[in-house]
């Protein structure tokens, strides 16, 4: 197979706990987060779209633009992936509810924002941009998987590429079910491999689905809470210049990812 | 950068609508111009419109190996894996590849949601019931779980899921993964089947007709939602010098205009189309004909008759053939790449369903009843909500002739 080389120029991170890259960092440095935010700002959209989006959207939106911003990009014309495993699950149970009692006094806003692809929607739109965009999802292999669609993308394509990988806490019957308890989202633009000093990562499918080095146990009660939290491996990295992880890209297959040290 | 990608072999494809199973129901459909779509009986609370519904979907339950994956859309996907041979087509590309060099991207837009809605419609103690409490088909890779455990496929697994150009997009994707190597060949396709958040979230857009859809009619009144499965294998061209259909290239793009509407001026599908002819390597002059997104409703069809007349010469013919499916939604880009597919191996240009008198807006392109021509390259256009545009071209070659 073809090496999958990309290099990565930009980071965007929200959850709770830790609201951008740099608090990432503090976590994996051992500091016990304290503060608590309850809504990203997500200053990519108007006021008025800022009101209308569900919170994961404004997650999505938070993490892609702290991502452009640390890659002095322009955001018109990046090509852009957005993962998410299970989508807008708020709006979901929304739905499902209205739909089992009142199916004609569904909203349909909320129908449109219920989309796979509402925050590719508003992110285009919100920044005008023209590029290809896409929504996808695998399963709780949606951050590898679409790290794999992120970087063939860029490699095949040759030109940068903005991943959203950001999943939010479930509600009512279905939250019970999944299980997914935490606002999570984590944004890389990352372009093909080339001389510089820019973080360069090689990625390779192989067997195995899973494999990195011992995290801070808050970022691991993280990924146990949400599945867009698998990034927090690669993430570690990143922080840390160097490393190599295996994140899970299907049930049967994980993308090795080994990070060259720069010079 | 515009990177130009060499044509990828079709060498085994296949639909299930509401017209038939399979591709020779759809050949007769498309032939006698037969409509699939019935007045709603789907629905448990009444809605008055029509809808394009596959027969017998309830009464074939999942073999039971796949019990977990079992639910009405999953049997639609199952129902539509199991025509033209296509299994056996896979199993052989397994053979030949390996399991781990064969990719499977599916679109979808309703996933399985239908059994979270039933689940909801039969919650015991504000819990999902027994019978239903099953994680697997609760979210929206639901469908591509499924599939990639059903024939066995170990290489790179995804669902693609932007609206109605899910499985378009998903073209795109394998040709980028073949490109770079990474695997031999792709299963791409897509499954939508009907439920209450389609059906009722269109209805609330007002976007729903009260009577069957008329795409491109001059007294169109919005959309009849269907249902359908569909699957292709695409493998290299090189290693397949005796294949005849070819997909030449796809092209991407977004409106960054409106959630559920189309840009009006069209300017993000022709960047779409600009992005595809690129990659392919033709220019418009070289299209035959181009199957529509044609919806029925207003704001599609007046921006792609416009986009037709502007960018088309007259001898591309052009037409819909959602007056015989309905909008299959997320699986509308497989079946209707399978519809050109038909129409490229037939030498026919499908007529365009469902009209009585054409929108003044339409040119000379439209092809109102079906032509009996041979056709070399012919498109397919997919637009969805939040402005996610994908464009395919094919093309039918003789044999050893790589486009």
């Amino acid at each position: 197979m073809t090496a999958l080389r990309v290099q990565i120029e930009g980071i965007g991170l929200w959850t709770p706990q830790a609201t951008d890259f740099d608090a990432l960092r503090r976590v994996l440095g051992g500091d016990v987060p304290l503060e608590s935010v309850t809504r990203p700002t997500a200053s990519a959209l108007s006021i008025n779209e800022r009101r209308r989006a569900p919170e994961s959207v404004l997650v999505a939106m938070e993490v892609a633009l702290q991502a452009v911003n640390m890659s002095r990009r322009s955001a018109d014309s990046l090509a852009c992936v957005f993962a998410s495993a299970y989508g807008d699950q708020a709006t979901t149970d929304y739905m499902c509810r209205v739909l089992a009692k009142t199916p004609t006094e569904l909203s349909p806003t909320r129908f449109h924002n219920s989309v796979h692809n509402a925050s590719a929607g508003y992110w285009t739109i919100a920044t005008d941009c023209h590029a290809p965009s896409s929504a996808i999802c695998a399963g709780p292999a949606s951050f590898g998987a679409g790290l794999l669609e992120a970087a063939v993308q860029a490699c095949a394509q040759q030109c940068p590429v903005l991943l959203v990988c950001s999943d939010t806490a479930g509600v009512g019957p279905l939250g019970e079910l999944i299980g997914c308890q935490l606002a999570f989202g984590a944004a890389l633009v990352l372009s093909p491999a080339a001389d510089g000093r820019m973080p360069q990562l090689n990625l390779a499918l192989v067997e195995e689905t899973s494999r990195h080095a011992l995290l801070p146990a808050t970022c691991t009660a993280w990924m146990r809470d949400n599945p867009s939290a698998a990034c927090l491996p690669l993430m570690a990295m990143l922080a840390n210049n160097g490393g190599e992880c295996v994140v899970a890209a299907s049930a049967q297959r994980g993308l090795l990812v080994k990070m060259e040290v720069s010079a | 950068m515009s990177v130009t990608s060499p044509p990828l072999a079709v060498t085994a494809y296949t639909a299930t609508s509401a017209v038939g199973a399979g591709l020779c129901a759809h050949l007769q459909a498309l032939d006698q111009q037969r409509s699939g779509l019935r007045p709603n009986d789907f629905n448990t609370t009444p809605l008055a419109c029509w809808i394009g519904r596959v027969d017998g979907v309830e009464s074939r339950p999942l073999p039971d190996d796949y019990a977990q994956w079992d639910c009405r859309n999953n049997r639609l996907a199952w129902l539509g894996l199991n025509q033209d041979g296509f299994l056996g087509q896979v199993h052989a590309a397994r053979q030949r590849y390996g399991a781990t060099r064969i990719a499977l991207l599916l679109g979808t837009s309703t996933a399985s949601i239908g059994a979270t809605e039933e689940g909801y419609r039969r919650l015991a103690d504000n819990r999902l019931p027994d019978d239903l409490h099953r994680s697997a088909i609760h979210n929206p890779h639901s469908l591509t779980g499924f599939i990639a455990e059903a024939l066995d496929l170990h290489g790179p697994c995804l669902t693609i899921s932007t609206a109605c150009s899910s499985s378009a997009k998903v073209f795109a994707g394998a040709e980028r993964l073949i490109r770079l190597g990474i695997v031999d060949a792709a299963v791409v396709g897509g499954v939508d089947s009907l439920c209450d958040s389609v059906l009722f979230g269109f209805n609330a857009l007002e976007l729903v007709s009260s009577e069957p859809c008329r795409p491109f009619d001059a007294a169109r009144r919005g959309i009849s939602i269907g249902e359908a499965a569909g699957f292709a294998l695409l493998e290299r061209a090189d290693a397949n010098p005796e294949a005849t259909l070819h997909l030449l290239g796809c092209g991407e793009s977004s409106d960054a205009h409106h959630m559920s509407t189309p840009d009006p001026s069209g300017a993000g599908a022709e960047l779409a189309l600009h992005d595809l002819f690129g990659r392919a390597g033709i220019d418009a002059s070289h299209v035959d004909y181009i199957n529509l997104h044609g919806t029925a409703s207003q704001k599609n069809d007046a921006m792609e008759a416009a986009l037709v007349a502007r960018l088309f010469p007259p001898h591309t013919r052009v037409s819909s053939t959602k007056g015989l499916t309905g909008h299959t939604l997320g699986a509308a880009g497989i079946v209707e790449a399978a519809i050109t597919l038909l129409a490229l191996r037939e030498g026919f240009v499908p007529g365009n369903a469902g009209v009585n008198t054409p929108d003044p807006a339409c040119t000379p392109h439209f092809a109102w009843r079906n032509e009996s021509r041979p056709i070399r390259i012919a498109l397919s256009h997919s637009f969805g909500f939040g402005g996610s545009n994908a464009c395919l071209a094919f093309a039918r070659t003789t044999a050893g002739d790589n486009a």
